[in-house]
């Protein structure tokens, strides 16, 4: 009965998250357009979007190899296997000890490392570009969130995140300004790595600013909804990341009764709506930024995560 | 099993002679290269069979040979058994490899009489219990591989790359002669007595050092890396593979075993000393891979990359070791042989990936690849696997070792000195740094000569390779797979090693459900790379699978969209450099000094724009430069020795008698 | 003192150190002075919550200069100046941004040992407030050894002094004498230097110190 129990729950948050993932986009999309003053899609747009891809021919480069065709699926297994290992509406479901938090960032990393080859695989200039920036934003917002993880994990005494989530939401956490500071770094990694505003831009199609969408260019079809599909659930994820770790109330477990659960889930709804509108702010109040001006907006993340780290260190010592 | 395993090495040094005359028969190199499969095959399965049988693992053997009053000691123990796994296993995929590889070969005679007696001094040096024979050994070794360096000699670079390496080799035995000495001044060559002797806390101290010199300069550590990015490339493939996967690798050997072994109890100050080089070898080693354009030289600098993280793990097991937390010790250590392990897997498959394109295309510069992937789509698999296994990413090996690595640096609060306790999180930092710089650095490798079009007429009429050298990739492919998905297996088999060298072991791992690897207790951290594997083949399946049935399965071909610009022209391409500008523009100006000139001529004339990026290496010009500007100096001073009349060198020579004795006598 | 208490004087003697990062990170005149006026905020935050913890009423006195002159006077007078001087535009660093937070990150880690090793004794919240108010000043003196600017050096010296008012109210506070005399001494630096902005700008048309260097005959 508990293993199925187990099983159903584990099973409710993968087709949670992955029914979640387009209306969060949507959600900010909407938000950001209001606060422009214009109407804006409608919160179920990219549900839409999403279907009508999928229905399409798929339009392929003379010259794109197998790769190019698996790449999309391999992105999206990836980056939904990571986004069912957060905790949402619950700790400690049955599979959350197969990857820790250092594991999660990890494969959300095989995951763009086959995007940036995807972004290769046709021989454009664009892809090439996307690309090279894209490893470039990478290679400073991964030790950053690293880092930032390194300060969580020593204050909560693991990298396991259900573990982590519950150790925030006891009394013993207190008010800590390494904390802090890993939420100002974790928050930057999150922008950088899901091309918002101010390191890329989402809604860009002009050709040489972008990143993450000069990378998807030769994309059609279902392969095209896969990854904006696997784009929205790393927003996702970031965003149940953020909540799991700096607003940890309210959280089940996965024993707890049914209208735990369902609490549970409620707040998580309320979290993301908190967030996702904050995001919207964010982005509406601040201009995209050169594009050799974001290693040191990330370079700041690195530095902040760094310190956070030394600062647990010594308080950790007194 | 010694006996086997010292047989097995005979067979090696005898077909080393062989190589000479059979490098003149037409099938010679497949007897050879059959032969030493055979021998290191078997040296492979007997110290496998040794590590898996613990009681009866250590056994010792002398052999009349050598220094008349020693003899040369050989002992077989867990760490020895474990680099043998390591060194034959490497010897076995090379070997297979070179049976495909070696027709194009041109001159043959230069590499068959090396190749063996190279493998031979290799596990001679992990088999060695006396200084004398781990000394002759590792320059053996040394000088084996050097001759394969100039094999191809009459290339100017290889030239200097060999006379580089041949410099750097002779430090290290200097330096590691002068280890042994010191130690050996209270007890004599034996590293039994050694081991049984207690040698004073300044002595010790030294030995460190120097033996971090030695083997270091090996391994490739900086400042001491200035050879191998030369020296590796320089070889044939099958060669480079078994010197940056393997030969490494008996460096670290050697460390490991003079300072976690020989030496008594580590003193806190060697970890300090170890990671303040370590992490920064990690990141600028990396860095440094990701500005070329040379496959070889990629993957040589890459070797350093990974050199810098294993000595990383190693100097945070001698830290703790030193403040008597064994039980992380053990974890930091095994984090640092399970990556020693992995990285010969991946680096020799990549080397030998790189070797097959060479092969198939004459060219080592990835700006005259690409588009590979469609030419030779068995070698393009397997160095995927490769790339993916060494960018450190899930479900492949390198990730599991590197994140052991990150467990053990989350324990480091639980030190006590104040230095270490700074110092750990931001070789942490570092080694995150590098890990985000080995993905960026295997994308280009991988998108520049696999992907995209053909930039030459050589990439687009490639074909593919033998299938000996594609076997032997895809069993290192496999290999890299099943360590990444099974990491408890490999975990447990190092047991012994660890508690050997450190005094404790890791937590049993075999036998957790579902497989899962818990370096310390499941509330601190757990992975699962099988079920991460089948999670991610499943949920990309049923996708795939839900999408064709339900929505669409129609696909058409057409030209390349690119905006609505595409061009035909392959030199439209990102190339090597330029997909790694907008990192050298962020890192390049500290690191390497790097400066972008652009000469634009003005709109009427007809001269072709010129963009030119000048990179210098630091150290070189910091460190090497300077030396041999010194030694160049005192040199052309003492060249006046030369020439002297017969009667002035005879007074040398009797002036060094009178003062030897006057030294005697007083 | 219970650990609420701690934790909230941990708080904001932390964001102070955090306040002197963004102060490195800025390269814009007007938002170094923004970030200097929260700085001086949360200083003046820090002492009061120090005042209460304390309960000693005179470290109100303290938090209320800090807030009045630092956090809203200065800046605001610092703004005129700029626009009056006409120099809003980007500073020039003397090396990057990159290189100064790793430089700031060191100098954190050491004051951070240095602190600890020398005050074993002391109770915690004294040692970490020490260690913090030190790195406050270590990066105002970063801040105005990294900076050409002559409005930006004088901005990293109230930041130092910022770090020194932290260390004094944190070790059981300074008696009120002393404080009002620092505080009105760094008045006199800022009108004198204030002046001398002014005397440097007509005199070389700039206000980038090396305009002085120059002058003196140091560099070419």
């Amino acid at each position: 009965m508990s293993a199925l129990r187990d099983i159903l729950s584990q099973g409710a948050q993968m087709s949670l998250v992955l029914g979640l993932a387009p209306l969060l986009t949507g959600f900010v999309r909407k938000v950001k357009a209001r606060l422009l003053r214009r109407r804006g899609p409608p919160l179920l747009q990219p549900y839409r979007d999403l279907i009508r891809l999928m229905r399409k021919d798929v339009v392929l480069a003379d010259n794109a190899s197998w790769l190019f065709r698996v790449i999309p699926y391999l992105m999206f297994a990836g980056t939904w296997v990571a986004v069912s290992l957060v905790p949402t509406f619950g700790n400690g479901l049955l599979f959350s000890w197969t990857a820790d938090l250092i594991a999660i960032i990890a494969l959300l990393g095989s995951a763009r490392f086959f995007q940036a080859l995807a972004g290769m695989d046709v021989g454009t200039a664009f892809g090439g570009i996307g690309s090279s920036r894209e490893v470039m934003i990478a290679s400073l917002a991964e030790p950053a969130m690293l880092i930032t993880v390194f300060s969580v994990a020593m204050i909560a005494g693991s990298t396991q995140l259900s573990y982590v989530a519950e150790f925030m939401g006891s009394d013993a956490v207190g008010l800590r300004v390494s904390l802090g500071m890993a939420f100002v770094a974790l928050t930057i990694v999150a922008l950088a790595e899901n091309a918002r505003i101010p390191v890329d831009n989402p809604a860009t199609h002009l050709e040489l600013t972008m990143v993450h969408e000069a990378m998807v260019l030769e994309y059609s079809g279902r392969h095209l909804a896969l990854i904006d599909l696997s784009s929205q659930l790393k927003l996702l994820l970031y965003v149940s990341l953020i909540a799991c770790v700096f607003l940890p109330w309210g959280t089940a477990t996965a024993d707890a009764s049914v209208a735990r659960l369902v609490s549970g889930a409620l707040l998580y709804f309320g979290k993301l709506t908190v967030l996702g509108f904050l995001l919207a702010v964010f982005e509406t109040s601040i201009a995209k930024m050169r594009v050799f001006r974001i290693p040191e907006f990330l370079g700041a993340a690195l530095m902040l995560a760094l310190l956070a780290t030394l600062l647990r260190f010594v308080s950790g010592s007194l | 099993m010694i006996a086997v395993a010292l047989w097995s090495v005979a067979v090696l040094l005898a077909l080393a002679p062989a190589g000479i005359v059979l490098s003149r028969h037409p099938r010679g190199s497949i007897i050879l290269y059959g032969g030493c499969l055979i021998a290191t095959s078997a040296l492979c399965i007997t110290a496998l069979s040794d590590l898996f049988d613990v009681p009866h693992l250590t056994q010792s053997a002398t052999l009349p040979v050598g220094l008349p009053w020693l003899g040369a000691h050989f002992r077989l123990d867990a760490l020895s058994a474990f680099f043998l796994v390591v060194v034959n296993l490497g010897g076995v995929a090379a070997s297979l490899f070179a049976l495909g590889y070696s027709r194009h070969e041109d001159s043959p005679g230069r590499v068959l009489p090396f190749y063996p007696a190279y493998l031979a001094a290799m596990n001679v040096v992990v088999l060695a219990n006396d200084a004398f024979s781990f000394l002759v050994a590792w320059e053996f070794m040394s000088l084996t591989s050097w001759a394969m360096v100039v094999s191809h000699h009459r290339e100017a670079e290889n030239v200097r790359a060999g006379y580089v390496y041949l410099l750097m080799a002779s430090f290290g035995t200097l330096t590691l002669l002068l280890a042994f000495g010191l130690l050996a001044s209270g007890a004599g060559y034996d590293f039994d007595a050694i081991r049984a002797s207690h040698p004073s806390a300044a002595l010790t101290g030294m030995v460190v050092i120097l033996v971090l010199l030695g083997a270091g300069s090996k391994a490739g550590l900086v400042p001491l890396h200035a050879w191998l990015p030369l020296a590796h490339p320089a070889a044939p493939s099958h060669v480079s593979g078994l010197m940056s996967g393997v030969m490494t690798k008996v460096a670290v050997y050697g460390f490991v075993r003079i300072v976690f072994d020989l030496l008594p109890e580590p003193v806190w100050w060697w970890s300090m000393v170890v990671l303040l080089v370590g992490g920064p070898t990690a990141t600028l080693g990396v860095l440094y891979a990701l500005m070329q354009r040379d496959i070889k030289r990629v993957l040589a600098y890459s070797t350093i990359e990974n050199i810098g993280i294993i000595f990383t793990g190693l100097g945070l097991a001698l830290a703790f070791k030193a403040e008597g937390l064994d039980w992380v010790a053990a974890l930091a250590f095994t984090a640092a042989m399970l990556h020693v392990f992995n990285h010969a897997l991946f680096k020799s498959l990549l080397f030998f990936g790189a070797g097959a394109v060479l092969g198939a295309t004459g060219e080592r510069d990835m700006e005259k690849l690409g588009g590979l992937i469609h030419r030779m789509p068995t070698t393009a698999v397997a160095v995927l696997v490769g790339c993916i296994a060494i960018s450190a990413l899930p479900p492949f090996n390198g990730f599991v070792s590197e994140w052991l690595t990150f467990q053990a640096i989350l324990l480091s609060p639980q030190l006590s000195s104040w230095g270490l306790k700074l110092i750990i999180p931001a070789v942490g930092g570092l080694l995150a740094l590098a890990a985000a710089f080995a993905a960026a650095c295997f994308v280009k490798l991988y998108g520049i000569s696999f992907l995209g079009r053909p930039r030459s007429d050589v990439a687009a009429s490639a074909h593919e390779t033998d299938r000996f050298s594609l076997t032997a990739m895809l069993m290192l492919a496999a290999l890299c797979l099943l360590a990444g998905i099974l990491p408890g297996l490999f975990i447990d088999a190092l047991a012994p090693v660890s508690k050997n060298m450190v005094g404790n072991v890791m937590p049993h791992q075999v036998g957790l459900q579902w497989l899962t690897i818990v370096p310390i207790a499941e509330s601190r951290s757990s992975y699962n790379g099988l079920l991460v594997f089948l999670f991610v083949a499943l949920c990309g399946t049923a996708a795939a699978s839900a999408i064709h049935r339900f929505a669409s399965d129609r696909l058409r071909r057409t030209a390349a969209w690119d905006c609505g610009y595409p061009d035909p022209n392959p030199t439209i391409q990102y190339s090597a450099s330029s997909f790694s500008q907008p990192i050298r523009r962020v890192f390049g100006s500290v690191v390497f000094a790097a400066r972008e000139i652009g000469e634009m001529p003005p709109p009427s004339s007809p001269l072709p724009a010129r963009f030119q990026v000048e990179l210098r290496d630091l150290i070189w010009d910091g460190l090497y430069a300077p030396i041999a500007i010194v030694i160049g100096f005192a040199t052309d001073r003492i060249n006046i020795l030369q020439f002297l009349s017969i009667r002035r060198y005879l007074t040398l020579v009797f002036v060094a008698l009178i003062v030897l004795l006057l030294v005697v006598a007083v | 003192m219970s650990s609420l208490q701690f934790d909230i004087a941990h708080l904001l003697a932390g964001s102070l150190v955090l306040a002197s990062f963004m102060m490195l990170y800025q390269d814009r005149l007007y938002a170094l002075l923004n970030v200097y006026a929260l700085h001086a905020g949360v200083l003046a935050l820090s002492v009061a919550w120090q005042a209460y913890v304390q309960q000693a009423p005179h470290l109100y006195v303290t938090a209320l200069i800090a807030l009045v002159f630092k956090a809203i006077i200065i800046p605001v007078a610092l703004h005129r100046i700029i626009r009056r001087l006409g120099i809003h535009r980007e500073i020039e660093n003397v090396i990057g941004v990159g290189l100064t937070m790793m430089a700031g990150i060191g100098l954190v880690a050491l004051s951070m040992v240095v602190m600890l090793r020398v005050t074993p004794d002391a109770d915690a919240l004294a040692r970490e407030d020490l260690a913090f108010a030190l790195s406050v000043v270590l990066l105002g003196l970063l801040i105005m050894v990294t900076r050409r600017n002559a409005v930006s050096q004088v901005v990293g010296f109230m930041s130092l002094e910022n770090g020194l008012v932290l260390a004094a109210t944190g070790a059981k506070g300074m008696p009120l004498v002393v404080e009002i005399s620092v505080a009105f001494s760094v008045l006199i630096a800022f009108i004198v230097i204030g002046i001398f902005l002014f005397r440097i700008r007509e005199r070389f048309d700039s206000v980038d110190v090396q305009a002085l260097d120059r002058f003196r005959g140091e560099r070419r």
